[in-house]
């Protein structure tokens, strides 16, 4: 494969790296930058926030389960742990159990914890496969739930912990809508250009390779189990990210983010943008967090009860999964080959559309 | 059984122990200390009892899942909503005829049959691919958890054994002495009692429907390859719809225990789906008598545990299962 790209990577390499981005990352890039100049603070907080959050969450689930194939349903657990340290080591409107320590030693001690933690699971979840690391994984996020909730000493319980705030650095409120929109686009476009780095640096190659064959990468001199566990690492790191601006976001964290639902959700997304390529991850949040926000009031203006909004996630996600195996990514490319294909012969038309 | 004290006589030794020590517990009047310590002998039984009915209510949840599972490799989490399906049709069967017996074979039948479309619509169109029958699984729990809500509600159905099932059963086992040394004995739900004999029944007949009979050979044999198996004039695909039938069938008939034991409401679904799911992985998965042991091992840790540490009762069940997968991936009668 890398030899015989060879001559083109030459080719492409004369040209500077400002040339070498392609016009959609420009078009994209330039749109979301420029949005808090059109669109409501309600739109920039609730729906691009929330949806850029719960896209970096579930690109660590993308990452895991396209490029590792180890489908993680412990990714919103991860995420929910660092949200908790947050409010258990900072500050909170619980002042008998947080510590009330400064920003710059609680974010760096959760984003560690959360890793440790994520290392510990994928221990754990890499000694099996397939579906077992699914199932295990939707354990230890039960577990984890249920000890968060029936813990009052560290977790405080059912109610868990509110005004979880962001510090006020640089004199900006980082809770007001541009400038939290600014910090999440931010950090999610890290982490999708990290994600989309590390596919092509050799530990992600060799991380793809233990995926398609493991057997064969052993037998190659690489230690399968430790690129696996790592890579719950890095995911857990991502997680971890995505977990603290979603606790600044809803300014609390309690049982609920971490339930079973929210798991699932993450997974919901995940599969739904597709687990091939790390947009995916932010197309499936975008639309969920769409529904989520406006379903209930397509549903009453259909004369449906708005309550069924599950169904509809539910139909969406279920048509979705029956019919492409890449999710909205997978449809989007068998569209593109099929304009590309020529009706009558079936053959390639020989042109990109 | 001869070969494990063999191969393993610490284990051995250590089970033996235990096994003397429940025996003694149940069997003995508490000296008044004991009682003292960790409560009267009252509560242990009953929770001793409870966690074993529990134990069977989860093996025939379970065992319909490791059946269906292990044979086919078939991902079915959508196991849980066909438990609680399977409640909802058991419950206006026996409130419409008025017959709680009736509710079984009605629920099996038709649970059985939803079985049979899931495996021609879903299962047969993605054999061999886990991740897209989980997802389609999940994908299907979720739409029909929310039709179920839509159809029955929010409320909790309870399924009302009939005359002669319901009300106490006095057993033979002593609790403790009145003050003028009359035996005070255990009184224990009688219909409890009887669906969990019904389950130790069907995992037996079960067990040696597949080991001891033509059909279960087949199974068996469709198992371990069934290229072979469908070259030799077997018609595979028949014995799998049975199975996947039958496994459904199952959960359904949990549901009518379970409406019995407790009751069926929205969010059970889950509940059974996770239980079944660590029952399995604790018991080895496609493992009948595995199913089991795991069952009795977890509903006995659910009902210890919110017993004498009500806190952290949920989570002792998912340590159990940690445990086992730390230091036995396959499960306790799971093949390596």
């Amino acid at each position: 494969m890398v030899t015989l790209d060879r001559t083109s990577t030459d080719e492409t390499a004369r040209r500077s790296w400002l040339e070498r981005i392609p016009p959609t990352y420009w078009v994209v890039g330039v749109l979301l930058l420029i949005l808090p100049a059109f669109v409501s603070p309600f739109i920039m907080f609730q729906i691009m926030g929330w949806s850029l959050i719960l896209g970096l969450i579930a690109l660590s689930l993308t990452f895991l389960g396209g490029y590792g194939g180890m489908v993680s349903l412990a990714q919103m657990t991860f995420a929910g742990f660092a949200g908790y340290l947050l409010a258990i080591l900072g500050d909170s409107a619980v002042d008998t159990i947080s510590q009330g320590w400064p920003w710059w030693a609680v974010i760096p001690l959760a984003l560690l914890l959360t890793v440790l933690f994520a290392t510990a699971v994928g221990w754990l979840a890499v000694r099996t496969e397939g579906i077992y690391t699914i199932v295990i994984t939707l354990a230890i996020a039960a577990a984890f739930f249920y000890f968060t909730r029936q813990n009052y000493e560290i977790f405080n319980g059912f109610q868990g912990f509110n005004s979880v705030l962001p510090p006020h650095l640089f004199g900006v409120d980082w809770r007001g809508p541009v400038a939290f929109y600014y910090l999440a686009l931010f950090w999610a476009a890290a982490g999708y250009f990290s994600v989309l780095y590390l596919s092509r640096a050799p530990f992600g190659l060799a991380l793809q390779g233990v995926r398609d064959n493991p057997r064969r990468m052993a037998a190659l001199g690489y230690n399968v189990t430790a690129h696996r566990v790592a890579a719950y690492a890095f995911a857990g790191l991502i997680a971890a990210v995505g977990g603290i601006l979603l606790t600044w976001q809803s300014s609390q964290i309690s049982p609920g983010t971490v339930g079973i639902q929210p798991a699932i959700d993450i997974l919901v997304i995940a599969v739904v943008g597709g687990l091939g390529h790390p947009i995916g991850a932010f197309i499936g949040a975008i639309i969920y967090v769409l529904l989520k926000t406006f379903a209930t009031d397509v549903l009453v203006s259909l004369g449906l009860s708005g309550e069924r909004f599950q169904l509809l996630i539910g139909l969406g996600f279920l048509l979705i999964v029956f019919f492409s195996t890449d999710g909205l990514l997978g449809l989007w490319r068998r569209f593109r080959e099929n304009l590309n294909k020529d009706p009558l012969t079936g053959k390639d038309r020989g042109r990109m559309p | 059984m001869r070969r494990f004290a063999r191969r393993h006589p610490i284990w051995t030794a250590i089970l033996a122990l235990i096994a003397a020590v429940l025996l003694w517990l149940i069997f003995a009047i508490w000296p008044k200390g004991l009682s003292d310590a960790i409560g009267s002998k009252k509560i242990f039984l009953n929770a001793l009892f409870n966690g074993i009915t529990l134990g069977g209510l989860y093996f025939l949840v379970a065992s319909g899942f490791t059946l269906i599972f292990g044979l086919m490799r078939n991902v079915n989490l959508a196991h849980g909503t066909l438990y609680l399906f399977g409640g909802y049709v058991g419950f206006y069967t026996a409130s419409l005829t008025g017959s709680w017996l009736l509710a079984f074979p009605v629920t099996f039948i038709v649970v059985g049959f939803c079985g049979i479309v899931l495996q021609f619509l879903v299962f047969r169109r993605m054999e061999g691919q886990d991740l897209r029958q989980t997802l389609v699984t999940i994908g299907l729990s979720i739409v029909f958890a929310d039709l179920m809500l839509w159809a029955f509600g929010g409320d909790f159905y309870n399924i009302n054994p009939p005359e002669w099932l319901s009300g106490p059963l006095k057993t033979f086992l002593v609790t403790g002495v009145k003050r003028d040394g009359t035996l005070i004995f255990l009184k224990y739900p009688m219909v409890r009692l009887v669906i969990f004999a019904a389950a130790v029944v069907l995992g037996v007949a079960m067990w040696l429907a597949l080991n001891r009979t033509r059909i279960g050979m087949m199974i068996r044999a469709g198992v371990d390859d069934r290229d072979m198996l469908s070259a030799t004039g077997t018609r595979i695909q028949v014995i799998f719809v049975g199975v996947f039938a039958f496994g459904a069938g199952l959960a359904g008939i949990a549901g009518v225990v379970g409406g019995t034991f407790q009751s069926i409401a929205p969010g059970e679904d889950t509940r059974f789906l996770l239980a079944s799911l660590v029952v399995v992985i604790v018991g080895g998965m496609g493992s009948i008598p595995g199913a089991a042991l795991g069952a009795l091992l977890i509903g006995l840790a659910e009902q210890f545990g919110s017993v004498y540490f009500p806190t952290y009762a949920v989570v002792l069940t998912f340590l159990i299962m940690v445990l086992v997968l730390a230091f036995r991936p396959q499960g306790l009668m799971g093949k390596a």
